[in-house]
């Protein structure tokens, strides 16, 4: 028969117990087991995470992203004249904070950076308490937050992300987009592409080489070629290149008529500014004038790149010369909080700051499953874009998209772009097993307890 | 063949601003010895002169038009540059206009007070450190440099357009022969050119026919001799100095037209023209300048469809290919002279 030892003795207790002690002590999220979900509120007051850009090449994003945080943050605790809360369908909140508790909030800056994203959402999350994350101004930042939250077990709601994938192969139960994609950019883009162009294109595209920029791509180069375009090249250009004369030079020598920068921020506006140098807007092809197309545009990019953006269409979630009662709302408070108009980019998270504090008050509850079940599915208008859904099947919201155009006489600063089309819902929504969107699943929700 | 000759064209072109940051990188070396990480930044506040400039030409005053309505509903606040006020509405446009060129008068003496003061207040104490620390303390510099342009000018680029006479493109095709439209080329980057080819002549021809050119290449070869003379050669490099920092920002000012500037584009070029200087042999003024050139023109023809399709992503390590080879086969890179950076 075996001997059961017991000899335990006063230093190994000790040491036991200081182990034991350290592990439950230890501040990480995933061993935490006292509350029913992360980071669930006692006092009287709720914390949230604005995770943005505050430096690198997407600052001035960041910077009016928080922008809009911090009025959405003042409008659902009463301050100022309110907002979107007035023109917003759903009448659950009342400027009383979320379930009663003031709204107090902490900052995070991604860099542009996933891992940068990543410390400061884990950060916030773990050391200042924060429910729910939103924010970032890059797909990648978005993918890889996303999936954080999702282990946390906090609230996603993504920033500006337009990525495929970012509600497609990489989605999660815990992460929400508000913002449009791709998809919806291509499908939107053509049928405006192909009246003002015709039919019978050649298009040679030049891609940004990374997720964001190929998602794009695929969805432009199908969307064209659908109504008749034919793609004659497609060159992925590196991230960090600023002078792009080494790749527009080739499409001189190419026979296409159109060239496509799927390129964002500093990239797009260099690739464009090169592209006009070159001459190519004065070229004529095929007995065709030469057209360039920029799938996705800001208005901050658009002041970048000057002159060069007119007359060229290109797609926006959001623009703030939109004549809805709620887009007149967002743009009265905040130009007149800050003196400018707000970007695409502060208006999409200032949206998703009031559609999480509107589901917490729906559900009653800010725990994260009750919350996804308050989003999934549900309906609103008066947020800009016309009626809206949430699907649950993707967590993606579908909503009618605009067709831009860079303004030919500007009479300010801000009006850059004009609205040539707002492409309806129901020409951008596709099955949620679209191939683009393939792959990936968004598992279950879960409340980190 | 007009591919071609486009490519050599546009290689010309980055190899200009290459071989400028290069010249001033040398410079600096052969006369201080000290390894200027900073140099990039100096050419990045060389463009922002020029994006200086252009915004005090277009500081303006308000007044209300009471009919057009402003973004909210307003009336609308129209801005009126001073400079119309002062030297009337065409010649303020017109200087407005001409802002980048002009830039370089207000670049010069502003360049000069910064090498000056870059080189009195901090690297003078590095002179007889280790290579490791001037690269350390200049590189800190840089850092410090793009991050104060940040904190004013933002994270985004600030389109600084060249002179609306300059903006368009020469048909070089049909001029030489081949189709309409075959060759086509910016003006500005043909004036980037012209202009990167007049000053490294100007240098070169400083230091070879001035007599304070002579006695800093004197210095350069044997400093202590010189200095035995009587000649005071540290404060003839500390002017050279002067004149490499306002190289960087003259090719900087000129270079906003091509791509809009921003608080990043010194880091961009900066490893590039090290690599440069390397392949042209450190400390040789002319090594800098042929091989700025060359590597402009690899890179691009690296990166024409045929090339990329054939070995993708070449465009991105060419130069750094180059390099090895070159450094594998001739140590001291193409024109370099014996000693330099040598125990």
């Amino acid at each position: 028969m075996a001997k059961f030892t017991t000899d335990v003795t006063r230093r190994g207790l000790l040491k036991g117990s200081a182990l034991v002690g350290v592990s439950l002590a230890a501040p990480t999220i995933f061993t935490r087991t006292a509350n029913a979900f992360t980071n669930e509120p006692k006092g009287g007051s709720v914390t949230l995470g604005f995770n943005v850009p505050q430096t690198g090449p997407y600052a001035d994003e960041g910077a009016d992203e928080l922008r809009a945080y911090e009025l959405a943050v003042e409008h659902l605790n009463g301050g100022g004249d309110g907002g979107m809360l007035n023109t917003f369908s759903s009448k659950a909140l009342k400027g009383a904070g979320i379930l009663g508790k003031k709204v107090e909030y902490v900052t995070g800056d991604t860099q542009t950076k996933s891992d940068a994203a990543r410390a400061s959402a884990k950060s916030m999350i773990e050391k200042d308490g924060a429910i729910m994350i939103t924010g970032g101004s890059s797909s990648g930042v978005a993918v890889a937050v996303q999936a954080l939250c999702q282990e946390a077990g906090v609230i996603f709601m993504a920033g500006l992300t337009h990525s495929n994938d970012t509600t497609g192969k990489d989605k999660k139960a815990n992460g929400f987009r508000h913002f449009f994609n791709s998809y919806m950019s291509g499908a939107a883009l053509a049928p405006v592409l192909g009246k003002a162009y015709g039919n019978d294109r050649k298009a040679y595209h030049l891609t940004a080489d990374y997720n964001w920029g190929y998602t794009t791509e695929e969805a432009v180069r199908s969307s064209t070629e659908a109504m008749g375009w034919e793609t004659v090249a497609a060159v992925k250009t590196p991230l960090a290149q600023t002078d792009f004369s080494s790749y527009i030079t080739p499409v001189l020598q190419s026979d296409a008529d159109v060239l496509v920068l799927n390129h964002y921020g500093g990239n797009m506006v260099n690739s464009l500014t090169n592209a006009v140098q070159f001459g190519l807007r004065e070229r004529s092809v095929n007995g065709k004038n030469f057209e360039i197309v920029v799938p996705l545009y800001s208005r901050l990019m658009a002041k970048g790149a000057g002159e060069n953006v007119k007359g060229i269409f290109g797609s926006t979630n959001w623009h703030w010369s939109l004549q809805d009662e709620g887009s007149k709302a967002f743009v009265k408070s905040f130009g007149t909080k800050y003196g400018f108009p707000p970007s695409q980019a502060a208006h999409t998270c200032y949206v998703q700051a009031l559609l999480y504090a509107d589901a917490v008050e729906r559900a009653g509850s800010f725990n994260p499953c009750a919350v996804a079940e308050a989003l999934e599915g549900f309906e609103f208008d008066g947020m800009g874009n016309g009626k809206t859904l949430y699907r649950a099947d993707d967590h993606q919201c579908f909503k009618d998209v605009l067709v831009v155009k860079g303004k030919e006489n500007p009479t300010s600063e801000f009006d850059l772009l004009e609205i040539v089309e707002v492409t309806p819902v129901s020409q951008v929504t596709y099955a949620p097993d679209h191939p683009q969107f393939a792959g990936g699943s968004l598992g279950t929700c879960n409340p980190g307890a | 063949m007009d591919a071609i000759l486009l490519q050599i064209l546009n290689g010309l072109d980055k190899g200009s601003a290459y071989a400028l940051i290069a010249l001033g990188l040398t410079l600096i070396f052969g006369t201080l010895g000290v390894v200027n990480f900073a140099h990039g930044a100096l050419f990045m506040l060389g463009a922002f002169c020029a994006v200086t400039l252009n915004k005090i030409f277009q500081f303006s005053y308000e007044t209300i038009d009471p009919v057009r309505k402003d973004f909210l509903g307003n009336p609308l606040k129209v801005e009126t540059p001073y400079v119309y006020d002062w030297f009337g509405a065409d010649a303020g446009a017109a200087m407005i206009e001409w802002s980048v060129p002009l830039s370089i008068l207000f670049a010069i003496p502003v360049m000069i007070l910064i090498g000056l003061t870059m080189e009195r207040g901090l690297i003078k104490y590095f002179y007889k450190r280790p290579h490791a620390d001037q690269i350390l303390v200049t590189f800190g510099l840089a850092i410090v440099l793009q991050e104060i342009i940040k904190y004013f000018y933002g994270a985004n680029p600030i389109p600084t357009p060249a002179p609306q006479a300059l903006t368009g493109s020469a048909d070089i095709g049909a001029a030489i022969g081949f189709d309409a439209g075959s060759i086509i080329y910016p003006y500005w980057r043909l004036v980037y050119f012209l202009f990167a080819t007049v000053i490294i002549g100007g240098v070169f021809a400083f230091l070879r026919y001035t007599t304070f050119g002579m006695v800093v290449r004197a210095g350069m070869a044997d400093r202590e001799t010189v200095g035995l003379l009587g000649i005071n050669i540290d404060k003839r490099f500390t002017i050279m100095f002067a004149i490499a920092a306002c190289v960087a920002g003259l090719a900087g000012v000129m270079y906003t037209p091509i791509n809009s500037p921003n608080y990043h584009m010194g880091m961009d070029f900066l490893v590039l023209s090290f690599v440069v200087v390397v392949v042209g042999g450190m400390g040789s003024l002319g090594g800098a300048v042929a091989a700025g050139f060359l590597l402009g023109v690899l890179e691009s023809f690296a990166s024409m469809g045929e090339i990329v399709a054939l070995l993708p992503g070449i465009n991105q390590i060419i130069i750094y290919l180059v390099a090895i080879i070159i450094l594998l086969t001739r140590p001291r890179g193409l024109m370099g002279r014996k000693g330099v950076m040598e125990e």
